[in-house]
């Protein structure tokens, strides 16, 4: 099923102060709705400027932006468009296209703005011409993309997947069209275990895009703690530098700061949060609602405790909202007389691992570090065959793609029919084939005909 | 010498097997005078292969063509001997109905049909060439040189056209069932221009009913609630017979395989291509190397003859091979043979000139139908029949064609197939060749063709009216379903032994009936006022409601779909002169001239590329840029 709301980042790639993601079609405002809270409540009004925030599926603010709804037919492409002006940078808007395109947008082909401007009678001949070349020249470049993707590890895995669920749709075909046969009788255990399988690998491959970013955009660490517990002093120890504002009072780091650095190679955006804590202070409670945000979307998150008190109220509220198999916990001021033991934290945090610092000894930090290096390289490694979807369009097409097969899957489980499992199944053998070009033409009743002996 | 003017007329038939038939049934029921040709008139609607109508898919087609008001459907309906409702275990959209034929009385009833039709003359004689004026077809010529003329003229030869049989190593000039071939007519056929190929089927032996062992064999009776392929029909009772059902073994197989260099099919003898789906045993038992058995039913070819068919074993060995092989087959071993199996293999046309319609590109009121199209079996015939009678009839009446799609009608995706996509082996229909199966369903096939039929002038007033008293029916019960609650103590027994969940609130029957272990028969011990509804519509009610949300889904692809096909294209676009085309795509849509970009989009060798490109050029026309 093609959606046809489509949207980009249509401003350069790389960091900018602003950037802006179009979206166009009949399902913009929609979208615009769902993700969009204005900072005064209301209606999306046309053509007008509004400031607020992107918030994901959680209610967790992705970006502070400018939307603007412009409705048809006078706009660029003669359809309902929507702008968002996120903060530049790749991250957030990386992450706000992802959810426009999970919220009803697919992404936008090359020229396909332009194209569509000019079918829905926005653009004069010269220009329609010009469209005409870039269509006709893309075909040559997706040519050449297609013949490099050929070779590609991606298309063989798509190829393979490909053939896995080609070998469910011959024996749906055969079992639909030749009743008759003598053939082998076609059980729901036999579809569930074929198509589970392709399941599992398509789901690796939509992680494994979350991978290709962290290698590509670097993995994002959050830190995170109760107020004065050094979160700040961490940072600063990591960065080797002194940035943010080291004192006292608690609440000070009233703002989330991202910094970027490498360590040992491996890229990492640092984000120091606000610390956590209850209070009625308007300004500290946005940063603190930042600081949620961030270590919601964070690949690893550094809890920061106090070695040397109890566990108080605070940090137990925080450890629920942290996914401990992502997170490492950071038992701080070792130089002072340690209350805190490994073994509670384990208990109150199954599956996070600890660490013990001081943030005034800067050679202590190895120990995180080695902490931090291993998680990257477990993760990746493991996932190395498969760091392969690195592009919007595939992956959005293989969670399509995905939807229906889960779909399928329900239906065998439901006992439905062959033919009402046949239409899933089969449109997610369409939607891996749009990945690598191939069109569906007749290849599944030429692979029926050359399995099965069939016919009078 | 001197040729003979007879009579003239509006449309004239060439060949009256079940596309002719079809054909000159439509057109003489859209008013217009016809005549049909056949070169024996004992071979109308015959049957020359197997004894049977319908099956997966074709039993699709038969369903609409009743539903249009075509034949086949009353034709089989009169004259079945067992029917059977296939794929019963799967869901609704894939139950195909196939009848066993007593092909005698199906040819006679189809006969006499033919005789008491209004405007509708038959002639025993063969057609050998065509008249033709200004690119258009105004006549034919026969073997007595009589002229008769006429304003269009549908081509339906079947595998007569230069028909040759193959017999281990004899050939010679046949047509089916021992008639003769027509050769002058493909020799006239090239010389106004027609590129005619070579394609080719088989048909296995035929043996006495009383020399084989039944007790050795496995016995398939037809149902028991016999479903009508006819939509005019509600009920029908018949005696039924049996078919058997037995299987080769390693020993018939070794027969085959020692014999193979005696086969006129790896002798390279026959140079026609035959279909994948309707192999010869020796291309069975070749191909499937490592299976151990096929296999095959022994059917009665009808009720006053002893002659039984043995389906699944066509062949084109020499007739001792034949015997020997037969022999060795469980319940075979002492079969006499009546008639031979054979190969024949046929001149046709490449669909890919014809027009959606079914007219010939390059002489205008030129129809053609049926296995000269490229197609194989019965039904696809007849359905092809069925259009291009319509077709022929609207075109000399200056009136639209009547073109289905793919969202429409089985007979769509058929014509639309072998137009766009082409075929290189005789074509069959399979459910899995639609993209839209659960709408397009046997049990609604009136439901999305009768109005059209009616439009036509082929639906009678008769089938209309029950038509439109269905259609009341099913939607005044799903209406009464959706406003009948029941309370969950009313309802606790009957879902207790169904394994199916107690309720907690009240829930109307209709939400009842789309959990998968409820079925609408069954619902009627908690539905005491049900209504007393007709058999189609009981379908009709029961599908609806359990598949609506695929049938919704599918109903959303359909309208995608029509929105490509609703962008219309021009016959004579100049598509060389179309900047951004593909050479290759140019060339393809120049041959195929599609009629729409939907349509385009199928042609093999058109890129989504080209289609974008086609779309920007419609624009820039539309806007007057050219």
């Amino acid at each position: 099923m093609m959606k046809n709301t489509i949207a980009a980042i249509s401003t350069p790639y790389g960091e900018g102060g602003v950037g802006i993601i179009r979206i166009s079609g009949d399902n913009a405002e929609e979208i615009l709705r769902k993700i969009f809270v204005p900072a005064v409540p209301g209606d999306p009004v046309n053509r007008r400027m509004t400031y607020g925030h992107i918030v994901d599926e959680e209610q967790n603010i992705v970006d502070e932006v400018l939307c603007v709804l412009m409705k048809k037919p006078k706009t660029y492409t003669a359809e309902d468009v929507v702008e968002i002006n996120c903060h530049g940078g790749m991250v957030p808007l990386r992450k706000t296209l992802e959810l426009v395109l999970r919220s009803g947008a697919r992404a936008a082909e090359r020229g396909e703005f332009t194209k569509r401007a000019f079918l829905n009678g926005r653009l004069d001949l010269t220009q329609a011409e010009a469209v005409m070349d870039l269509i006709s020249a893309k075909t040559d470049r997706t040519y050449d993309v297609a013949v490099e993707q050929m070779e590609g590890i991606l298309s063989r895995k798509i190829r393979m997947l490909r053939n896995m669920l080609l070998d469910v749709l011959v024996d749906l075909t055969v079992n639909i069209d030749y009743p008759d046969e003598d053939i082998e009788e076609l059980t729901y255990r036999k579809l569930f275990t074929g198509l589970d399988s392709v399941r599992q690998q398509i789901q690796t491959l939509i992680d494994s895009a979350d991978t290709g970013r962290i290698l590509r955009e670097g993995l994002k660490v959050a830190i995170i703690g109760k107020p004065n517990v050094g979160k700040s002093s961490l940072m600063n120890g990591l960065l080797r530098e002194s940035r943010a504002i080291v004192t006292e009072i608690p609440g000070t780091t009233r703002d989330t700061i991202e910094e970027s650095l490498s360590i040992r190679g491996i890229p990492v955006i640092l984000t120091d949060t606000a610390g956590i804590r209850r209070t009625d202070d308007k300004i500290e409670s946005i940063g603190i609602e930042r600081s949620k945000a961030s270590f919601n979307e964070a690949d690893l998150v550094i809890l920061v405790l106090d070695g040397s008190r109890e566990l108080e109220q605070e940090d137990y509220d925080i450890m629920e909202h942290v996914n401990p198999s992502r997170t490492i916990v950071l038992i701080n001021k070792s130089d002072l007389p340690q209350v805190l033991s490994a073994s509670e934290i384990s208990s109150a945090l199954k599956g996070a691992r600890t660490v013990s610092e001081s943030m005034k000894d800067i050679e202590g930090l190895k120990a995180l570090e080695d902490c931090i290096v291993s998680r990257v390289e477990t993760d990746t490694s493991a996932r190395r065959e498969s760091i392969l979807v690195t592009n919007a369009r595939h992956r959005d097409l293989l969670e399509e793609g995905m939807r229906s097969l889960c779909d399928a899957i329900d239906a065998v489980l439901r006992k439905e029919p062959l033919e009402i499992i046949e239409i899933d199944v089969n449109s997610a053998y369409e939607r891996l084939g749009e990945i690598i070009g191939e069109a569906v033409a007749d290849d599944i009743l030429n692979e029926v005909f050359s399995r099965f002996c069939l016919g009078k | 010498m001197e040729q003979i003017v007879m009579d003239r007329y509006d449309v004239i038939v060439v060949g009256a097997g079940h596309a002719g038939c079809e054909a000159a049934l439509a057109s003489a029921r859209m008013g217009n005078k016809t005549m049909i040709f056949s070169i024996n008139l004992e071979a109308i609607a015959m049957m020359p292969c197997n004894p049977s109508i319908g099956g997966t898919g074709k039993g699709h087609l038969v369903r609409e063509i009743d539903a249009l008001g075509g034949e086949m459907g009353v034709n089989i309906d009169k004259t079945f001997i067992q029917s059977r409702m296939l794929n019963t275990a799967k869901g609704p959209a894939v139950h195909s109905l196939r009848a066993q034929a007593d092909k005698y009385q199906y040819h006679l009833e189809m006969k006499k049909t033919l005789e008491r039709q209004k405007n509708l003359d038959m002639k025993q004689d063969e057609v050998v060439d065509l008249l033709t004026e200004e690119g258009r077809v105004c006549g034919v010529v026969t073997r007595t040189h009589c002229i008769y003329r006429s304003k269009a003229v549908i081509l339906a030869t079947g595998t007569f056209l230069r028909g040759k049989i193959f017999i281990g190593d004899s050939s010679f000039p046949g047509g089916p069932n021992g008639l003769a071939p027509s050769e002058e007519l493909a020799e006239n056929l090239r010389k106004h221009g027609m590129k005619l190929r070579r394609f080719k089927t088989g048909t296995p032996a035929r043996a006495l009913a009383s020399t084989f062992h039944y007790d050795k064999m496995i016995r398939q009776d037809g149902d028991e609630k016999i479903v009508p392929f006819s939509f005019m029909n509600e009920h029908l009772e018949r005696e039924q017979v049996p078919c058997w059902l037995t299987y080769t073994n390693e020993e018939t197989h070794r027969v085959i395989r020692e014999n193979f260099h005696r086969s006129a099919l790896f002798g390279g003898e026959i140079e026609g291509v035959g279909p994948r789906y309707c192999p010869s045993i020796e291309d069975k038992v070749k191909r499937f190397a490592d299976k151990k058995r096929h296999q095959l039913f022994v059917e009665p070819e009808g009720l006053d003859t002893e002659e039984m068919y043995i389906q699944g074993m066509s062949s084109s060995m020499p007739e001792d091979v034949q015997r020997e092989f037969y022999h060795t087959i469980e319940g075979l071993e002492d079969i006499r043979i009546t008639r031979a199996a054979y190969a024949i293999e046929y001149d046709c046309i490449d669909p890919q000139e014809l027009k959606l319609n079914l007219e010939y590109r390059n002489i205008g009121g030129l129809f053609c139908a049926g296995q000269f199209n490229g197609s194989s079996g019965y039904e696809e015939a007849a359905a092809q029949g069925l259009m291009a009678g319509i077709n022929a009839s609207l075109e000399i009446n200056g009136r639209k064609s009547f073109i289905l799609d793919r969202s429409e009608a089985y007979i769509g995706v058929l014509i639309d197939d072998l137009v766009t996509k082409g075929t290189n082996e005789p074509y069959r229909i399979m459910t899995s060749r639609a993209e839209y199966r659960l709408v397009l369903r046997q049990d609604n096939a009136d439901e999305r063709l009768t109005e059209k039929g009616y439009a036509l002038g082929l639906v009678s007033e008769e089938r209309y009216q029950r038509y439109l008293s269905k259609k009341q029916e099913v939607e005044r019960e799903i209406s009464r379903l959706k406003n009948t609650s029941v309370t969950p103590s009313d309802a606790s027994q009957y879902l207790e032994e169904r394994g199916s969940s107690p309720l907690q609130n009240r829930v109307s029957l209709y939400d009842l009936l789309r959990r998968p272990e409820i079925d609408y028969d069954s619902l009627t011990e908690i539905d005491p006022e049900r209504p007393q509804l007709s058999s189609h519509a009981r379908d009709c009610v029961q599908v609806r409601i359990k598949y609506q949300g695929y049938i919704t889904k599918q109903l959303q692809q359909i309208e995608r779909f029509k929105k490509l096909e609703d962008k219309k294209l021009s016959p004579d676009l100049d598509y060389d002169g179309i900047r951004g085309l593909r050479l290759e795509a140019a060339q393809k849509l120049g041959r195929i001239r599609p009629l729409s970009v939907g349509q385009a989009a199928r042609i093999s060798g058109v890129s989504p590329a080209d289609i974008n490109v086609l779309l920007i050029y419609l624009e820039k026309q539309k806007r007057g840029g050219l």
